[in-house]
């Protein structure tokens, strides 16, 4: 073994607890594992409705929110299976809910964009680009109000910096110190139009300066670098210093939405990105520190594959909701359907 | 009993319950030092600190979606918008967060939140600080819609709404703050929503009136009384939910009705009551179903434009006699 290799087991390990990285390993495999099967069964019939993947991002996901404790939450996006399975979401649930079967996370009442788990500190998916921002800036609120350690981080991709719910929401977020991360997962397009058609800067960070906390870029196909950076972040939000924004730079390898033919962006540049892909970065890495063998690495491979084989048949053999379920939990309180 | 104004009622309603329940708080722009534009939360800066009396920035989306995480977060927010024309600039929070956020969650997201909203033209204000907004979120499912017109009415059903769990628009009059009127004193006084209140009983014909119009239905009762007419003043009270049977045994009595709001005619509140006595109680009428409101137009600044476009007394009277009851 060389020199090299000694110094990157021993950096690894004394950085990262075993357990640490073999869930990182795990979650990044699932996430993958999950958004593919996705598309396979969105095609095949079993879902019924459209699908923003996040193929090329598990990193993001999975370094910000393993940076997170279970009383911390988080605010997701219209490309959201990443953070949900990242905090904790049952794959089964969520393909159920993809399904539009009972079991699901939301009754089939929300589908992809809308998954929420209150319990997992998921305040939800959301189908509105910016519009979870202000959500989690106000469960960092009810942390501060009450005196709670507790932290909420906000993903948004970098179309969303350009919305007003960000700024205000920052604004605010900034002003009261509240103990909130926002967590910009820039790859690069919002929708189908590069970033650069649609924001004067590069560095999105730099808008955090306008309301008074620290911007931080990362590579976002690091996931070791994510998690280094929200801990980070995490740790300076639970002491009360106030939010950090941060910058994950990284690449959606698959369409706006599954379908989305493209005309945007050329086949090499997407081809070039592949190259740079998170989760065989991370096997390389993980392999060669000596922390785990190959067959290591296989098995946990393996127990993903067979994760979601579960969660697809769980979500095909759950039962539809009935008719009558589209007029329940609108409202706490009905006034004896008065409201309806 | 002692007698509150509308202001004091609503001032009352929320110390009461902040002081019972921590996780009630208020939020908003001006509502702590200053003490809200129109003064209702005066000295509540004092009583309750900066934490939970905030002074927020110039940003209806972060007042609206960081009431709803908070709401989400087990807390039970007021946000008050200072005009009600200033929702539309949260828009996507009201309609497509707050108001979706249980259904979308199959019933487990709780949003135990109140937004306080001041409405209706306060005399040259313009188009733009006048509007009555409320109908624009009647088609929203998931909301609340309450429109108080007393000061007992603003201090219950401001009550029953923070001590609810669903989201709710508050709409107060701002030609309502000053009014006095009598006010129960017992801290649990609550006024349920979805039951409409008969304020004065009469067989000739009934007046749906919501909000600062209950007062000038009232006035247009007194003047028909002495022409032998006698009007059923009705107040709905909440929009959402709509207390259909209230409305329906009143029209069954008289057979006439009259709606009236400072909305805007088209596609107002009363379009939706109108409606529903037209499925439900048509058998029972005699007579058209007349709405009386603003005028399609934009609220103007000149005060002799504006009173032309909103709806007065005498509009009423002209209604009621269109329907040539005698």
């Amino acid at each position: 073994m060389t020199e090299k290799n000694n110094k990157e087991i021993e950096n690894l390990t004394q950085k990262y607890p075993k357990e640490l990285l073999a869930e990182m390993f795990r979650l990044i495999n699932l996430v993958r594992e999950f958004e593919l099967r996705a598309i396979a069964e969105r095609r095949g019939g079993l879902i019924p409705g459209f699908i923003h993947s996040c193929v090329g991002q598990e990193a993001t996901a999975v370094g910000a929110c393993l940076a997170l404790k279970p009383g911390d939450m988080i605010a997701s996006t219209h490309r959201g299976h990443g953070h949900l399975i990242g905090k904790g979401g049952d794959p089964r649930y969520m393909m159920a809910e993809l399904a539009a079967r009972s079991p699901g996370y939301c009754l089939g009442r929300g589908g992809s964009l809308h998954i929420s788990d209150y319990n997992l500190g998921i305040l939800g998916a959301n189908g509105i680009v910016g519009g979870g921002i202000p959500i989690a800036v106000g469960a960092a609120l009810a942390f501060s109000i009450r005196k709670q350690p507790q932290v909420a981080l906000a993903f948004f991709g970098d179309g969303a910096t350009n919305e007003g719910a960000f700024h205000e929401a920052a604004n605010e977020a900034g002003v009261w110190k509240l103990p909130v991360i926002f967590f910009c997962e820039n790859n690069l397009y919002g929708e189908g139009t590069p970033q650069s058609k649609q924001a004067a800067v590069k560095d999105l960070s730099i808008r955090a300066t306008s309301y008074g906390f620290p911007g931080v870029i990362v590579d976002g196909n690091d996931v070791l670098a994510v998690y280094d950076a929200t801990c980070k972040a995490a740790e300076r939000a639970r002491s009360g210093e106030g939010p950090t924004f941060i910058e994950a730079k990284t690449y959606r390898q698959r369409g706006h939405y599954e379908g989305d033919p493209q005309v945007y962006r050329t086949v090499e540049e997407i081809e070039s990105w592949k190259l740079k892909d998170p989760i065989p970065a991370f096997r390389k890495k993980l392999v060669r520190s000596g922390v785990f063998s190959d067959a290591d690495l296989e098995e946990i491979e393996g127990s993903v594959i067979m994760q979601l084989n579960e969660a697809v048949s769980f979500a095909a053999n759950a039962p539809r909701p009935e008719l009558k379920d589209a007029l329940a939990g609108v409202y706490a309180d009905t006034h004896n359907g008065l409201v309806f | 009993m002692r007698e509150l104004s509308f202001s004091e009622a609503i001032h009352e309603a929320m110390c009461e319950e902040m002081r019972r329940d921590p996780n009630v708080f208020l939020m908003g722009e001006d509502v702590g030092t200053f003490g809200g534009v129109w003064g209702v939360s005066h000295d509540m800066l004092q009583e309750f600190g900066e934490e939970r009396v905030r002074d927020t920035a110039i940003s209806e989306i972060a007042i609206i979606g960081s009431a709803l995480g908070a709401a989400m977060t087990g807390m039970r927010p007021i946000a008050e918008i200072m005009f009600g024309d200033f929702l539309m600039c949260a828009g996507d929070q009201i309609v497509n967060q707050v108001a979706k956020a249980r259904f979308m969650s199959g019933g487990k997201a709780n949003v135990p939140l109140t937004i306080r909203v001041t409405s209706g033209a306060p005399g040259s204000s313009g188009a733009q600080h006048s509007q009555s907004g409320e109908s624009w979120f009647m088609n929203i499912p998931g909301l609340k819609i309450v429109v108080p017109a007393t000061p007992a009415d603003a201090k219950g059903l401001l009550k029953t709404a923070l001590r609810g769990e669903d989201p709710v628009l508050f709409f107060e009059h701002k030609m309502l703050y000053g009014i006095k009127g009598p006010v129960p004193e017992d801290p649990d006084f609550v006024v349920p929503f979805g039951q409409a209140a008969v304020v004065r009983t009469g067989k000739d014909v009934t007046i749906i009136a919501i909000g600062m119009m209950l007062h000038k239905a009232l006035e247009a009762a007194e003047t028909l009384e002495k022409e032998g007419i006698q009007a059923e003043v009705v107040d709905p009270r909440t929009l959402v939910p709509l207390d259909k049977d209230t409305l329906i045994q009143s029209v069954k009595k008289t057979g006439r009705v009259v709606i009236v709001h400072e909305a805007h005619k088209r596609a107002g509140p009363g379009a939706e009551i109108a409606a529903v006595l037209a499925e439900e109680a048509v058998e029972f009428l005699d007579g058209p179903i007349l709405r009386v409101a603003a005028k399609n137009v934009p609220l103007p600044y000149s005060p002799e434009l504006e009173n032309y476009v909103l709806p007065g007394t005498q509009d009423i009277l002209n209604a009621v006699r269109f329907l040539k009851i005698k």
